[in-house]
């Protein structure tokens, strides 16, 4: 086990290598640069000119990359020409709350998604099933905007019970007030996203659990006398939750990412956010920051999502 | 003259680990192994799961690739060319066909069975469509089914009408050589008879060869005219089907036709006495037919073209003069 | 010789499966008797309603889409009327069951000591140290090398004939007078299967327990039991003693199977194949005689309007008269 990690941790190096530079390559083939928006009949075009070379924007790619990558080793990945401050400083704010709303959803998903699909699976082609059935197929069909609108509009515009804009009131003071406000914020956008990440998990469980219901070693184990409560708990529940599991790590990365819709929607200032908004003013050294930020996330969840199946299950050992 | 030679085929997978997931050690499914096909003729791979015998025709079809060694069609080397689009081994590909346990399972379930056994006719012959229908008509009915069944797919039939149409297809590009990889092994015993019956007769019609692979005996002893018997990636025992049946050599033969339930109740005790001596005889006299590794010796001579994989040194008279007697007997 | 008391005792029973609105009975009739110390081997193809007698007898079926109706008589109970709590008491601990596949049969999850050791604790008031002593026993019983080892071992880790040990073992944990094997060596090499025979018969000697074998492959009927019923179509077609089933084989379903075993020919011979399909439950045919459309050569007087299963020698029951006409196709009668 500790072999395998320490041999895909190992193996992370030349992927992470490789996605820098493509990611570089790439950013450096985008149109424009953080300067493109000041060009205007009362600036200079020389003085735009002179700026890019004092930033060093008109360096050969590889000086560049090499440069970048000196910086990032000492802990300095660059400044945010939007913010006018530290990337890591403009990040770091938005990830807190990104976590706290990934966090909630997550919790409300499973405690969504765990009883529905555990019913559905174990009396299936009842009344509640088909219900679950209509929930899933409802669920999956409608888009995130749809929902996260339709949510604004009535929860928060219509009844007025939620606040629909914003992670906090700026008003709210003292700690208690701060994380009530915090909470209060959080629960439409992480009730939408919870609803929308239920769907897959209803869906793999219910259908794992039918599958489960009739295999052999249900058999063996009812024809062992084992009563049927037991039969669901000791064999079937586990076997069914292994592809629920196999995806728990990129669950957890998840967490860190972000939903660019949700957020958008709820302008909640969070990963998803700050993400598009880097996008629309072209501030690349976020952008790249954060797309390395991702693409280690993917790395990372892959590595644990393998290493969360090996634990369940026996059959997979990787060594 | 054999118009099919494997010689000294062997096919390893390489075992991965530690840190840098080098090779560590090689699985030897195939181990050095050679045979020669003969027109017409039914060739019998026996040998228990795990024994290599698949390995060997799918190597042959290219399904697998060959480690080392030399697959000869036609005295035309093949090796690891049959999935190879070059002209120069279309012939290859068109007389060598492969049929499986479930044959149709390799078959689009959204093709109709004209579509599925049409496409090998037109890749090979560029028939006309009306022609297509007549050919598939025609080969529906030498495995007995009825020609309407050619706008059926192929989940709509049962497991003996579909390795029917698995033969029926692989009879269509007219090839020389149909691999058999455990055809009616998933059958009941009347559909099996009905499967085994059709394999004969478009054989004699054809002129077909097969390379018949099973861990059933009693198919392969019906079906075949040689027989080898594999152990872990290599030919244990090579001859005649009377040879090897009736007069086994090695140990491990011996063993395995030992084990095949007689049909005749009244022999049951008898059968027992001497299924557990050749056992008993098996666990002692291992080390004389397995070198140090475990590793079944390269096949001598025994007596014409029944060849026995036996320690070098060993003289054969000893072996001769042993009395033989097995269980084995139809 | 004394007379027995039936250890299991079939008394028409009928599965029937729902389809839309409609049963259709897969096991349509049934009667058997089970004695101790016996091996009944239950022969017949894919569909013949074989496999659906050992669930329903262990009652495994779902209650939703399956109807029982008849009789198994275990110890003055009736098995079909028992709840699901009573079942649980009979399941492991009268009747063991073995299953085809192995690997499938195990859970993947389990190590091989929490599954055998669960068959124990719902039938026992073993503690943990009894319970392993008994987990250890068993696996040395079924000739397991290494049990310490084994047993904390997962199925994966085991070969196929180790595995069917581990099932054995789990079908004997509470020494259940009867042992239900549906197809137990068909996933099995040839050796292996000789192997996992001698054991269940070795363990038969040992127990008294009456087994009852489910097979289509003959040549094990013929090496392991002591009685055979041949299953056509959810019928019992015939019932013999194994030496006289296969010396004197009367039903023309019997006698067509024995047939088609591939054997040597002699030049221009066939295997004997049989008329048409088996007919797919939903089209079997209820009235008359259910093999008439795979012998349609015989005239129409062979055949009975209701052919029933009577004996026609000492303890050899045929089902209709048929069997007194059949001759094969181009065969003279």
């Amino acid at each position: 086990m500790w072999k395998t990690i320490f041999r895909r941790l190992l193996l992370m190096i030349p992927q992470i290598i490789i996605l820098s530079i493509l990611i570089f390559i790439i950013a450096e083939f985008m149109p424009g640069d953080p300067f493109t928006g000041m060009i205007d009949p009362n600036v200079d075009p020389a003085q735009i000119d002179a700026l890019r070379e004092q930033f060093g924007l008109n360096d050969p790619l590889p000086v560049k990359y090499v440069r970048w990558v000196g910086n990032a080793l000492q802990g300095d990945f660059g400044r945010s020409f939007n913010y006018k401050t530290d990337v890591l400083n403009v990040i770091g704010d938005r990830l807190g709350n990104t976590v706290r709303l990934s966090l909630l959803s997550t919790v409300l998903t499973y405690l969504i998604a765990l009883p529905l699909g555990i019913f559905s699976g174990r009396y299936n082609d009842t009344l509640f099933d088909k219900g679950v059935i209509i929930y899933n197929f409802v669920s999956f069909a409608v888009p995130t905007f749809v929902l996260a609108l339709l949510m604004v509009f009535v929860f928060g515009y219509n009844l007025g019970w939620f606040p629909s804009r914003g992670s906090i009131d700026v008003q709210a003071s003292g700690f208690w007030e701060e994380s009530w406000s915090r909470l209060y914020h959080l629960i439409l956008p992480s009730i939408t996203t919870a609803i929308l990440g239920t769907t897959s998990i209803i869906q793999f469980l219910r259908t794992e659990i039918i599958d489960a219901k009739t295999s052999d070693y249900v058999k063996t184990a009812r024809s062992k006398g084992v009563p049927i409560d037991k039969v669901y708990t000791r064999h079937i529940f586990r076997n069914a939750s292994l592809p629920i599991a196999s995806g728990f790590g990129y669950t957890i990365v998840n967490l860190l990412t972000g939903s660019i819709f949700i957020e958008r929607i709820f302008n909640y200032s969070g990963m998803g956010n700050l993400f598009i908004e880097s996008i629309l003013s072209r501030d690349y050294s976020v952008i790249f920051v954060l797309v390395l930020f991702y693409g280690i996330l993917g790395l990372i969840g892959t590595l644990l999502s393998d290493l969360i199946l090996m634990t369940v299950d026996p059959r997979i050992r990787i060594d | 003259m054999g118009f099919l030679e494997v010689q000294d085929l062997k096919i390893h997978y390489p075992i991965r680990g530690g840190i840098l997931n080098t090779i560590q050690d090689y699985v030897r499914a195939v181990d050095g192994v050679s045979l020669k096909i003969e027109s017409g003729k039914t060739y019998g791979l026996v040998g228990e799961s795990g024994s290599g015998k698949t390995t060997i025709g799918k190597t042959i079809v290219g399904l697998e690739k060959a480690t080392s060694g030399k697959i000869l069609y036609e005295g035309e080397n093949v090796t690891n060319k049959a999935r190879s689009r070059n002209k120069k081994y279309a012939n290859y590909n068109k007389d060598v066909q492969m049929i499986f346990q479930d044959s149709t399972s390799s078959m689009n379930p959204k093709k109709r069975i004209i579509d599925v056994m049409g496409e090998p006719m037109k890749n090979y012959f560029d028939y006309t469509p009306a022609e297509i229908k007549r050919r598939v008509a025609e080969l529906l009915d030498i495995v007995g089914m009825n020609a309407e069944a050619m706008y059926k797919y192929p989940h709509e039939f049962s497991g003996g009408q579909r390795q029917r149409i698995g033969v029926a297809r692989a009879v269509a590009s007219d090839p020389k050589l149909i691999i058999a990889d455990e055809p009616t092994s998933a059958l009941d015993l009347s559909v099996q008879a009905q499967v085994l019956n059709f394999m004969r007769r478009i054989q004699k019609e054809y002129n077909l060869s097969y390379l018949f692979i099973s861990h059933d005996l009693g198919v392969v002893q019906h079906m075949s005219d040689d027989i080898a018997i594999m152990h872990r990636g290599r030919f244990v025992e090579r001859g005649p089907k009377q040879e090897i049946y009736q007069n086994p050599q090695h140990i491990y033969t011996k063993r395995l036709l030992s084990a095949i339930p007689d049909m005749d109740p009244t022999k049951r005790a008898s059968q027992k006495v001497e299924r557990q001596r050749v056992e008993a005889e098996y666990d002692a006299q291992e080390a004389e037919y397995y070198d140090e590794n475990g590793r079944v010796y390269d096949l001598q001579p025994f007596d014409g073209d029944h060849m026995v994989a036996l320690k070098p040194d060993e003289p054969n008279s000893s072996l001769q003069n042993e009395t033989i007697n097995t269980g084995g007997e139809a | 010789m004394a007379v027995e008391r039936n250890l299991l005792e079939i008394n028409n029973l009928k599965t029937g499966f729902r389809f839309g609105e409609e049963y259709h009975n897969a096991v349509d009739g049934v009667s058997l008797t089970l004695k101790k110390n016996e091996i009944l081997a239950i022969v017949g193809e894919s569909g013949c309603g074989k496999s659906t007698l050992a669930t329903s007898i262990m009652g495994l079926h779902d209650h939703k889409n399956t109807k029982i109706t008849g009789e198994i008589l275990y110890k003055d109970l009736n098995l079909i009327d028992l709840n699901e709590k009573l079942y649980n008491r009979i399941r492991g601990n009268d009747i063991g069951m073995i299953f085809q596949d192995p690997l499938g049969s195990l859970n993947p999850l389990m190590t091989i000591y929490k599954q055998i050791a669960e068959a124990l604790v719902y039938h026992s008031d073993l503690n943990e140290k009894q319970i392993r002593a008994r987990v250890l026993e068993l696996l040395n019983q079924v000739g397991i090398p290494r049990p310490e080892q084994i047993m904390k071992s997962y199925p994966h880790e085991l070969s196929g004939g180790m595995r069917q040990r581990v099932v054995i073992a789990i079908a004997l944990a509470n020494k259940p007078p009867i042992i239900i094997a549906d197809e137990p060596t068909t996933a099995l090499d040839v050796t292996i299967q000789a192997q996992i025979l001698d054991l269940m018969i070795d363990i038969q000697n040992e127990t008294g327990s009456g087994i009852i074998l489910i097979t289509h492959d003959l040549g094990v009927v013929a090496q392991t039991a002591d009685r055979v019923a041949v299953m056509y179509a959810g019928q019992i077609v015939e019932e013999a003693p194994v030496e006289e089933l296969f010396a004197n084989p009367k039903h023309p379903y019997t006698r067509s199977l024995l047939n088609s075993i591939p054997h040597e020919l002699e030049e221009g011979e066939e295997l004997h194949v049989i008329h048409g399909t088996v007919p797919s439950l939903q089209k079997l045919p209820r009235k008359g005689d259910r093999f008439r459309p795979r012998i349609p050569w015989l005239p129409d007087e062979a055949f009975d309007e209701d052919p029933e299963l009577t004996e026609v020698a000492p303890n050899h029951k045929v089902r209709g008269n048929s069997w007194k006409h059949f001759y094969f196709e181009g065969e003279e009668n």
